[in-house]
């Protein structure tokens, strides 16, 4: 069982809405871990469409994601590595 | 102040506040659970999920293969909501905590998360919600689907105003919270108008607009018998119609008739009135307006709106309590005629391009002899008083009589194995209501204890006339001599086979046609119980011979508006010009 938390900085155009955040959820949903994302101090399911979307979050937010979870490690990877890279 | 013209088809004036169903908005009923269903609400949710899971992995091929890759993955974001842990927790959270069925709480947590979303303010969100919003309807309409859109929690007086009421609506529709009816199709003949009638609740359709010059909450009056419906009266309107309403009321007490009257022509032919109706609560109204029995009961409405089938004991016990009750008059219990315009909650029955002419009643019956015997078993069980008659609808060719009777025939089998008493001569009818069993009545009549004709279906089967729209409505017209003719045919040959022959269809509850049935012969009158005195009146006003003389004339005319004029001419001549006034209501 591992943790991590790290602070990100999104950067999508059009920041974790439409596609973006479907693939995030996507992708989150392939990990065992529990992933949680949160934003001026609200943390919610980042297995959630709705509640990823309903953080309302822009190009250039500063975020924290926490992982908790046997494969926490590469799920912080991939899902750090998605958010920061541009978009495709 | 808005005055729009439809076609009244329920007289009476109804005033209150207006009830908009949307063409497209899903009217989601809320109700409370008790604990022991609170599984059942969470697997109904699930499965309505996998479902529309289905549905949209169907709809995403079709597009990819159409449009291309791309266009597909739009849904993406679709099936993401179905599978959000988030919005589905919830959802099980209010069915447990709140005690709420699963349509309301689902609706209720969609609405939570689509108004966070649009706090936001934010345009790519707006789309996210339009495809949240999107989605969830399909869930809706799924877990609606099975249990049919219910207003059976109506708190308070409303009028409805929809573009058109589906027959699973109306059913579930809390009468004594309804004071009118308004729909922008439909015509005398739609469901809506029939309900309405027996229900004695103001109606009027085919008004076109209604919908698009209303909202929810607005006063509107609806004048059922001059056919108006006018919207956000001012007050001397209102003044005006609560005046016409206090009148309306009155004349329906004057026009009531000694219920015990017989129907006898003043040179002694006698007809039998009876009623048609469908739901257990028309049961006072029927009596109360004098039925010498039921000519027509539509079972369909036990089937209506709900996900299983009934049984035999269910179905049993409702046939039962109305032949009890209607004892010692008979009743005549019509099989069910699915499929059409009605419709039932079996997810098997395809949507299809022509439902009038397509896999309905007796042919939906016989392709299922599973159910059809459940319904054969339990009419029959009810006929321990001998007052019970059986009849087949749509029966197109000799072949459907005699599978159907054949069926009947396993089923009394059954009962007497099972010592299980029932009225072994049970009377079978043929209902004639397709041309092509109109014209060979006489190969039926050999093999039928009656026929009754409905016309509502073998008018509009006759005209090509779709009745349920707006647009060719006009033709459907009972007095076209085609089928005037093929009336004519099927009296005869009842007559000629010496079965008697009745009428189930709105046509018998005309006086205008009623006088040129009563010539032609028909022995029994069935029709929606408030038209009943009229009939009575009409017939005991009139001499069987006057009626028998006009026959010919009238089959000799070319149109209907002929025919009419011809009627009236008569009858004015016959009656004198207050029952005339009275009975035709001119």
């Amino acid at each position: 069982m591992e943790r991590f938390e790290k602070q990100i900085i999104v950067n999508k155009i059009h920041g974790l809405h439409a596609r973006p955040a479907s693939v995030f959820v996507q992708m989150a949903n392939k990990f065992d871990s529990s992933v949680k994302m949160e934003k001026d101090g609200e943390a919610v399911d980042g297995k959630s469409i709705i509640a990823i979307l309903s953080l309302g979050i822009n190009n250039g937010m500063k975020i924290r994601l926490i992982i908790e979870g046997n494969d926490a490690s590469s799920a912080m990877n991939d899902l750090k590595e998605f958010l920061e890279r541009g978009d495709d | 102040m808005i005055k729009l013209k439809g076609i009244g088809v329920s007289g009476g004036v109804g005033i209150g506040k207006v009830l908009l169903l949307r063409k497209d908005e899903l009217t989601v009923p809320k109700r409370k659970i008790s604990h022991d269903e609170i599984s059942r609400e969470i697997y109904h949710l699930e499965e309505s999920l996998i479902d529309t899971r289905r549905e949209i992995s169907n709809l995403q091929k079709k597009i990819s293969k159409e449009i291309g890759f791309d266009h597909g993955r739009i849904f993406e974001a679709h099936f993401l909501v179905l599978e959000d842990r988030v919005l589905i927790e919830d959802v099980i959270m209010q069915i447990k905590n709140k005690h709420v069925n699963v349509e309301y709480a689902f609706s209720q947590s969609v609405k939570k998360y689509v108004d966070t979303l649009l706090k936001l303010n934010d345009e790519y969100l707006r789309e996210r919600v339009i495809d949240i919003e999107d989605v969830s309807k399909r869930v809706l309409r799924k877990m609606l689907k099975e249990k049919a859109a219910t207003l059976s929690d109506l708190k308070e007086k409303v009028v409805i105003v929809a573009h058109d009421l589906s027959p699973s609506q109306t059913a579930s529709l809390p009468k004594e919270n309804i004071l009118g009816f308004v729909t922008n199709i439909g015509g005398r003949t739609s469901h809506t108008a029939i309900i309405a009638r027996a229900l004695r609740i103001p109606a009027v359709v085919g008004v076109e607009i209604a919908t698009e010059n209303v909202k929810s909450g607005d006063k509107v009056i609806v004048d059922g018998s001059s056919g108006y419906v006018i919207c956000r009266p001012t007050d001397k309107t209102l003044r005006e119609y609560h005046k016409k309403s206090t009148a309306y009321a009155k004349e329906v007490k004057a026009i009531h008739i000694p219920r015990a009257l017989k129907a006898r022509t003043k040179d002694g032919k006698e007809a039998t009135i009876s009623a048609n109706m469908e739901l257990p609560e028309e049961l006072s109204l029927v009596k109360e307006y004098g039925a010498e029995g039921i000519g027509l009961y539509r079972t369909e409405y036990i089937f209506l709106g709900r996900r299983d089938s009934p049984s035999e004991d269910e179905q049993y016990a409702a046939y039962l309590s109305v032949a009890k009750d209607i004892s010692p008059h008979s009743v005549v219990f019509r099989t069910i005629d699915i499929g059409g315009d009605k419709f039932l909650s079996r997810p098997e029955v395809p949507k299809e391009m022509s439902p009038f002419l397509g896999w309905r009643a007796i042919r939906f019956c016989l392709a299922h002899p599973d159910l059809f015997k459940v319904q054969l078993r339990a009419i029959l069980r009810a006929s321990v008083k001998k007052n019970v008659k059986v009849m087949f609808p749509m029966i197109s060719g000799i072949e459907e009589l005699r599978q159907a009777k054949a069926l009947l025939k396993e089923c009394k089998k059954e009962l007497k194995s099972e010592r299980k008493i029932f009225d072994e001569d049970i009377a079978v009818g043929a209902m004639i209501e397709v041309p092509s069993a109109a014209l060979t009545a006489d190969i039926l009549a050999k093999e039928c204890d009656f026929f009754s004709i409905g016309t509502n279906d073998l008018i509009q089967y006759s005209l090509a006339v779709d009745r349920g729209n707006e647009k060719v409505a006009y033709l459907y017209e009972p007095g076209h001599p085609g089928v005037l003719k093929l009336i004519k045919g099927i009296i005869d040959a009842a007559h000629n086979n010496n079965i008697p022959v009745g009428m189930c269809g709105e046509m018998s509850g005309d006086p205008l046609f009623a006088f040129l049935l009563l010539g032609m012969g028909l022995d029994k009158f069935s029709m929606s119980a408030p038209q009943i005195p009229k009939i009575k009146e009409l017939i005991n006003s009139i001499n069987f011979e006057n009626a028998k003389g006009i026959v010919e004339n009238t089959l000799k005319l070319h149109t209907p508006k002929e025919v009419e004029k011809y009627l009236h001419s008569e009858l004015k001549r016959i009656l004198t010009s207050e029952s005339y006034r009275n009975i035709l209501m001119v």
